[in-house]
């Protein structure tokens, strides 16, 4: 088992990735007062309890990296760098937000920071980042994908055929399934034939690695060798990250699938007081710890006053997103500027072509 | 101008364009070693290599999804399905990330793909093999929907819909790629424009309209027509979203009367979306009440009778514009 140390992540690091998971969880939870308060509508699915996830994974990945997510994206969103503005923006359906208020809390998207997007139907994205992964393969840009999922997904027919197709293609894909242990409001012993998701990687041939999430160092050391596995062309690994969400699946849902004493349990493994605590280990100060506090609290109020005061999309834009104007496709880059292109016919094994019929 | 089969012209706007740029590549089942289910790709994986000719197993939801996710990054991907029945599968992939990526984003990602394939009737496949799947993607904003009869407009609406930078369903027909037609020598880079129809022959007494396998039928009621002394003018669309108005229009207001024929079942799709276009822009034009000659309204039979009974025929065609002309 991959090990790291405090040490060896350092306390800089440390302090940073503490102020991403407290910033996604006071996000959050003033999300939920926004939604309470009718200032956010249709579905708000909280990533409270999982943050250490998002972050451990988002530090081992460098900025080409592509991510794509469910619809329970605040979290990837933030841990990869998007802007409290513009992600409270977008849940508040304001033109300033990331997909200029057209696609609210589940389909966050940012194209400088490489996230492409929270996904609203379950599994399919997981081919789409197959297929982001298969232009990094294509291009030889030596981009890693990473791509998020619940256990719930694993079920679908387009979990399969995305984990399938970059098996057998040898994608530079990382497949990261957190496990929140309901999907929706239904426990995995009602879900899962095969309760440990790790495995479902053996029938496509790939490693898999399963680990509790809860402490972001832990998580940064496992993901270590699956990232580094696919970005050395080797391809995808079956991640099974067991985690737990503290709040409901969305703000309809007041979990009563499970007792409050589960929940107290679960809180007792925080992955943001645990964050806490390697920083203050690691030589971080009380004071530097509540200088970040207080830095999130300001960002976190910012946001949502800029959301507050930010214009309403307007009309105009019904109609100007519908189609992309033409501006790519008459621009070509220079032919050979890829790694396919340097295999045109030389690899084609000639015995095995069909011969035509007469 | 030299005569070409349908499926030499597909053939060849795929190798200009895979010449042309290298973020273009083709997917689909059987399109590389055994060089296309229907020989459309024929000897393009020879030429480009199994990167840019790439086979892939039978996962239409896979593959539809890998080609999305290709395309959201830019790269520019032709995804074959071996027919549009099988689209079936992928519709998720079509309806909800490929017509919607762009628009969700908030413009961040455009989504520069091609979904092709045969579309309709393949004669004597049955009730699962013989879909007109346009009514279903007709219905989606956010997507091209283009359906060639000729050889040339095969050719040139696919170089056009490939550059384009949005997602395109191409539709094209089994019973198609056999037909001969005019096209420009290779290399002409002739581009049609999406969303323009095509007056396919020139009449005075009835618009018809049809696209796709039913373009056909539809010109040779119009020369069975022309020997009885009706002359008829045939409206081929060419793209069907989104629909080139002002032309079917133009074309009624001359005429005064209206057929339109299609592979696709009666309720919903173009056929009735061009009957209410009609009634709407060319009310007070019209002589007689806007027919269709289309698929009967069942799962497709296998018996050769009955199959024949289900399609637009020729006699069909004729029977209604003698219905519009008030001669039956």
């Amino acid at each position: 088992m991959s090990t790291l140390t405090r040490d060896e992540v350092g306390s800089e690091t440390l302090l940073r990735l503490y102020r991403q998971m407290f910033l996604i969880r006071r996000f959050e939870e003033e999300a939920a007062r926004s939604y309470a308060q009718g200032k956010i509508g249709g579905f708000l699915h909280l990533y409270i309890g999982q943050e250490a996830v998002a972050v451990g994974v988002n530090a081992l990945m460098q900025p080409d990296d592509y991510f794509v997510t469910t619809y329970r994206d605040h979290g990837v969103a933030l841990a990869r760098g998007m802007t409290s503005r513009a992600c409270m923006a977008e849940l508040y359906g304001k033109v300033t937000g990331c997909s200029k208020g057209m696609g609210g809390s589940m389909h966050m998207f940012d194209r400088e920071h490489n996230f492409l997007g929270g996904h609203g139907i379950v599994g399919a994205h997981v081919a789409l980042a197959a297929g982001a992964a298969w232009a990094s393969k294509y291009r030889g840009d030596g981009r890693v994908t990473v791509c998020f999922f619940g256990e719930g997904a694993t079920n679908i027919g387009g979990f399969h055929e995305g984990v399938s197709l970059a098996a057998l293609w040898k994608l530079p894909i990382v497949f990261v399934c957190e496990n929140n242990e309901y999907s929706m409001g239904t426990p995995t012993e009602r879900t899962l034939p095969q309760r440990d998701v790790s495995k479902k990687g053996e029938a496509y041939d790939i490693p898999g690695l399963r680990f509790r999430g809860q402490d972001v160092i832990e998580v940064m050391a496992q993901m270590r060798e699956p990232i580094a596995r696919a970005r050395r062309g080797e391809g995808p690994t079956m991640v099974e990250v067991q985690t737990y969400r503290y709040r409901g699946h969305s703000m309809s849902d007041p979990g009563k699938y499970r007792t409050a004493e589960e929940v107290e349990e679960r809180k007792k493994t925080d992955p943001v007081r645990i964050g806490h605590d390697h920083a203050l280990a690691s030589g971080a100060t009380e004071q530097a710890l509540a200088a970040i506090d207080a830095s999130v609290e300001a960002e976190v109020a910012d946001a949502l006053a800029f959301a507050d005061e930010s214009a309403m999309p307007d009309e105009a834009l019904l109609h100007s997103l519908v189609l992309a104007p033409n501006t790519e496709g008459d621009h070509p880059p220079p032919l050979g500027s890829y790694p396919a292109e340097r295999h045109a016919g030389a690899s084609v094994d000639a015995d095995k072509v069909a011969v035509r019929h007469a | 101008m030299r005569e070409i089969r349908y499926r030499e012209a597909v053939r060849e706007a795929l190798a200009e364009e895979l010449a042309r740029d290298p973020r273009v590549f083709v997917m689909g089942e059987e399109v590389g070693y055994y060089n296309g289910a229907y020989k459309v790709t024929e000897g393009l994986l020879a030429r480009f290599g199994p990167q840019r000719v790439v086979d892939a197993p039978i996962a239409e939801a896979g593959f539809a999804g890998i080609g999305v996710g290709a395309a959201m990054v830019g790269l520019r991907p032709v995804i074959e399905f071996m027919t549009w029945n099988f689209s079936a599968v992928a519709f998720d992939q079509i309806l909800n990330n490929a017509a919607k990526l762009y628009q969700m984003s908030g413009g961040q990602y455009k989504v520069p793909i091609v979904f092709r394939g045969p579309n309709g009737a393949a004669r004597q496949v049955a009730a699962q093999h013989s879909h007109s799947m346009d009514p279903f993607y007709v219905n989606i904003p956010g997507l091209y929907v283009i359906a060639p009869a000729t050889p040339r407009d095969a050719k040139g609406l696919l170089k056009t819909a490939i550059r384009d930078d949005n997602p395109v369903v191409f539709l094209e027909g089994e019973t198609l790629y056999a037909v001969k037609g005019e096209v420009p020598d290779v290399d002409t880079d002739e581009c049609i424009p999406l969303g323009q129809a095509r007056i396919a022959r020139e009449g005075t007494d009835v618009t018809i309209v049809a696209w796709g396998r039913p373009l056909h039928t539809a010109l040779d009621a119009a020369q069975k027509l022309a020997e009885q002394g009706i002359s008829c003018e045939v409206v081929d669309p060419r793209t069907l979203r989104p629909l080139d108005h002002a032309t079917i229009v133009e074309s009624v207001k001359k005429t005064n009367r209206c057929v339109v024929v299609h592979e696709h079942w009666e309720h919903g799709g173009t056929g009735a979306q061009i009957v209410d276009v009609v009634q709407r822009e060319a009310f007070d034009w019209l002589d007689a009440p806007v027919l269709r000659v289309h698929n009967q309204d069942v799962p497709m039979p296998y018996a050769v009778n009955l199959e024949n009974a289900v399609l637009p025929t020729v006699e069909r065609v004729v029977a209604a514009v003698e219905r519009v002309t008030y001669k039956r």
